[in-house]
């Protein structure tokens, strides 16, 4: 990303550097995508159906990737416990079929609960962070996996009577995987979406996409989004400057996770079902990876990153399942997807960044 | 009889403070009690639960053991010993496929099980040592990452470019292998080659010991604590003390964390060997999976931290843990009439557990971080 403006270095040397720049595991990841695109196009596979595939899944996965930036920005690292926020979406949705909206209003119901849902969760979570600085990875992911865990006995007691979520023949609690088919499945894709060609074009669900990075990236260049860039680059410096660390990173925390619980409605309204229990378990390390992918370190992030990150890891997946499935067997896609998203984190995790240590 | 059990404390014998006990072990206290008001609950007989004890206690041990020589070289938990658990698998679908059985196939699959856990065990500490401070969620994600490829190797390798005699480990289309690989000829290898019986006046079954298990795991903990002793084991605490001091005093230290974390997977490799033996078979695409979850949550629940461990803890962590996994599901169904909520809260404790643990030691980590800092600015 950095131009080199090193005049006298040689061409190999800038080469060489712009490779170490963009990264060995991001070209690895680029060539694979390369390969797979070509195989696609000499199976005769269809264009136009996975292009739709890929700007669905993108729109659909974005807002849960846009979740990363802000607590990288703060210097928390990516958000690990996003199955956090993603817990408060669900319950705002479920709320919004208790009582019976449906269309617009059922979503934009959810998104009104979820957001404050969320932010509040993320207050306190942000509260959690401040006090164990440096490990924030590992016990984000513990804590995410416990929410989760804990949430699936919410599910099993909570008392909704909506027909449409709870067992059709007796058994207590809400069912795995809630159908939104009358709800609000598909109003934000299927709203103003047009298409060329064989591509169809989800319009709104871009539109909600773009308007929610154009937001961070407002928020980037705001008073308070600049402070809380500072603390995540430099705490000490931040500190110095008379700037409150413990606050700046507790609102990163709590924009990431209003970002999950936003997400992961927009997420369910894509998909057309809603999923309980265990489902958000490993949502986290989806997100971190697109993000990485997308070129952002664990200290450093912009909307780029995500747009890109998501783009691209979203491009493998859809493209690698129709690819695998003619040329070797069944579920090697399920295969690739953790090897590429769990590679690009550990890569990312064993590389020393500039400007210091995570520590 | 469980109250006896709790980990070693240094001997103080200058009055018994009730207050700094409670505060010490208030990990393994609170499991206690969740256990025995579980177990009370659960309605199990009591034969019944010790039997399950004894049979679990025997087939996890050697697991949770293995994870206490990274602690100590100041890595934390070691959450690759997933590799360790692979490469035992590996090396029972090996032996089925040389046609071994008994002893000498359980023998044979834990030499075989040597040298893959040794490569696995060398590369996961290249790994850590690139990513020193950031171990733990290192091995998290390593964790992952090996699955992945696991998953890879055993679903489209196996059977197609590494030949497989035994047809019945395969799926139908003849490559990859199924989700369930028996084991039959090594089951109960090493467990029924002695077991006392126990008859109780008065109750059916009998209390079965499988001595020899318990012998190796017991023969583990000594040789760990000769170890210790030895000049690789005050290389290893030096390391986890600090560092840059131990660097200092001419300990190469990126090579005694590679030695701790090979340790540490060889043992994890074998202790998945004796855990399959007592299953008698494989669950391909998940008994690896949990194993440095389970692991982890049992050495902490014993009362050990992310620095520091014991062997006493360690058994009393598998003891706590796996007594509290019989007794939820059916305390869950007696208690709130729906065994699901057991099995949940169980997930929880097990998840909570760890990441409660880290949170600590972080907070804690970090109030000491600051005091140092402090005496140096009043020392300058």
């Amino acid at each position: 990303m950095l131009a080199i403006e090193k005049d006298c270095e040689s061409m190999g040397d800038r080469l060489r550097d712009l490779v170490r720049d963009f990264g060995v595991a991001r070209l690895i990841i680029l060539i694979f995508l390369g390969i797979l695109i070509a195989s696609a196009y000499f199976l005769k596979l269809p264009m136009g159906q996975i292009l739709s595939s890929i700007l669905t899944r993108f729109g659909m996965n974005g807002v849960l990737v846009l979740a990363m930036i802000p607590s990288i920005q703060c210097g928390a690292g990516p958000n690990f416990a996003l199955p956090l926020g993603v817990t408060c979406g669900i319950v705002a949705a479920t709320l919004s079929i208790e009582l019976n909206l449906v269309g617009f209003q059922a979503f934009f119901f959810a998104l009104l609960v979820a957001t404050p849902l969320g932010a509040l969760t993320g207050y306190f979570y942000g509260l959690l962070l401040n006090k164990v600085k440096g490990q924030e990875l590992t016990v984000g992911t513990y804590f995410g996996f416990s929410i989760v865990s804990l949430m699936c006995i919410f599910w099993t007691l909570v008392p909704f009577k909506s027909p449409e979520m709870i067992w059709p023949y007796g058994g207590s609690g809400l069912r795995v995987t809630i159908s939104l088919q009358d709800r609000f499945d598909k109003v934000l894709d299927s709203f103003l979406s047009f298409q060329i060609g064989e591509v169809t074009i989800p319009t709104g669900l871009l539109l909600f996409f773009g308007a929610l990075c154009l937001l961070i990236w407002l928020f980037n260049r705001s008073k308070t989004g600049i402070a809380m860039l500072t603390v995540g680059n430099n705490p000490r410096f931040a500190e110095s400057s008379g700037l409150n660390v413990n606050k700046y990173r507790v609102i990163g925390s709590v924009l990431s996770n209003a970002l999950a619980a936003v997400g992961i409605v927009v997420y369910a309204q894509s998909f057309g079902f809603l999923q309980l229990y265990m489902a958000p378990l490993f949502m986290a390390f989806f997100a971190v990876a697109s993000i990485l992918i997308g070129g952002a370190t664990l200290r450093r992030a912009t909307v780029w990153h995500a747009i890109i990150g998501c783009f691209l890891f979203q491009s493998i997946l859809v493209v690698s399942m129709p690819v695998a499935n003619v040329v070797v067997a069944d579920n090697l896609a399920e295969v690739v997807r953790i090897i590429i998203s769990n590679g690009i984190i550990l890569y990312a995790l064993t590389r020393r960044e500039a400007g210091g240590d995570v520590r | 009889m469980n109250g006896d059990g709790t980990p070693e404390l240094p001997v103080r014998r200058q009055g018994f403070e009730l207050g700094e006990f409670l505060q010490r072990n208030v990990v393994p206290i609170f499991f206690l009690i969740v256990c025995i008001f579980g177990g009370y609950h659960s309605g199990l007989p009591l034969p019944f639960l010790i039997n399950e004890i004894i049979t679990r206690m025997a087939r996890n041990s050697f697991l949770v053991i293995s994870l206490i020589i990274p602690i100590l070289a100041g890595m934390g938990l070691n959450f690759g010993i997933v590799l360790g658990a692979m490469a035992g698998q590996f090396a029972y679908v090996i032996t089925v496929n040389l046609g071994m059985a008994g002893l000498s196939g359980f023998l044979w699959t834990a030499v075989l099980c040597f040298p893959m856990a040794v490569v696995f065990g060398w590369l996961t500490g290249m790994l850590f040592n690139n990513a020193k401070g950031k171990e733990m969620i290192t091995g998290i994600i390593l964790g992952f990452f090996a699955n992945g490829v696991y998953q890879f190797v055993c679903l489209y390798l196996l059977g197609k470019f590494i030949p497989i005699p035994v047809k019945s480990m395969l799926l139908s289309t003849g490559i990859g292998l199924r989700n369930t690989v028996d084991i039959k000829p090594m089951h109960y290898a090493l467990d029924n080659l002695w077991k006392v019986r126990f008859k109780i006046p008065g109750v059916i079954f009998p209390i079965i010991i499988p001595m020899v298990t318990i012998l190796v795991v017991l023969g583990l903990c000594f040789l760990l604590h000769y170890l210790f002793k030895t000049k690789l084991g005050q290389d290893f605490r030096a390391v986890g003390q600090d560092r840059h001091i131990a660097a200092v005093a001419g300990i190469k230290v990126d090579r005694v964390r590679i030695l701790a974390v090979i340790f540490s997977t060889v043992l994890a490799g074998w202790g998945q060997v004796i855990f399959l033996q007592n299953l008698g078979n494989i669950n391909t695409y998940g008994s690896h999976v949990q194993v440095g979850t389970f692991a982890v949550a049992a050495i902490l629940i014993g009362g050990a931290s992310v620095t520091k461990a014991t062997i006493g803890q360690a058994l009393l962590g598998t003891l706590l843990f796996h007594t509290m996994f019989i007794v939820s599901p059916l305390a869950g169904k007696n208690l709130m009439g729906n065994a699901q909520i057991g099995e949940y809260f169980r997930v929880f404790v097990t998840y909570g557990v760890i990441g409660l643990a880290l949170a600590l030691h972080a907070w804690q980590s970090r109030a000491r971080d600051k005091k140092r800092l402090r005496d140096a600015e009043e020392a300058a």
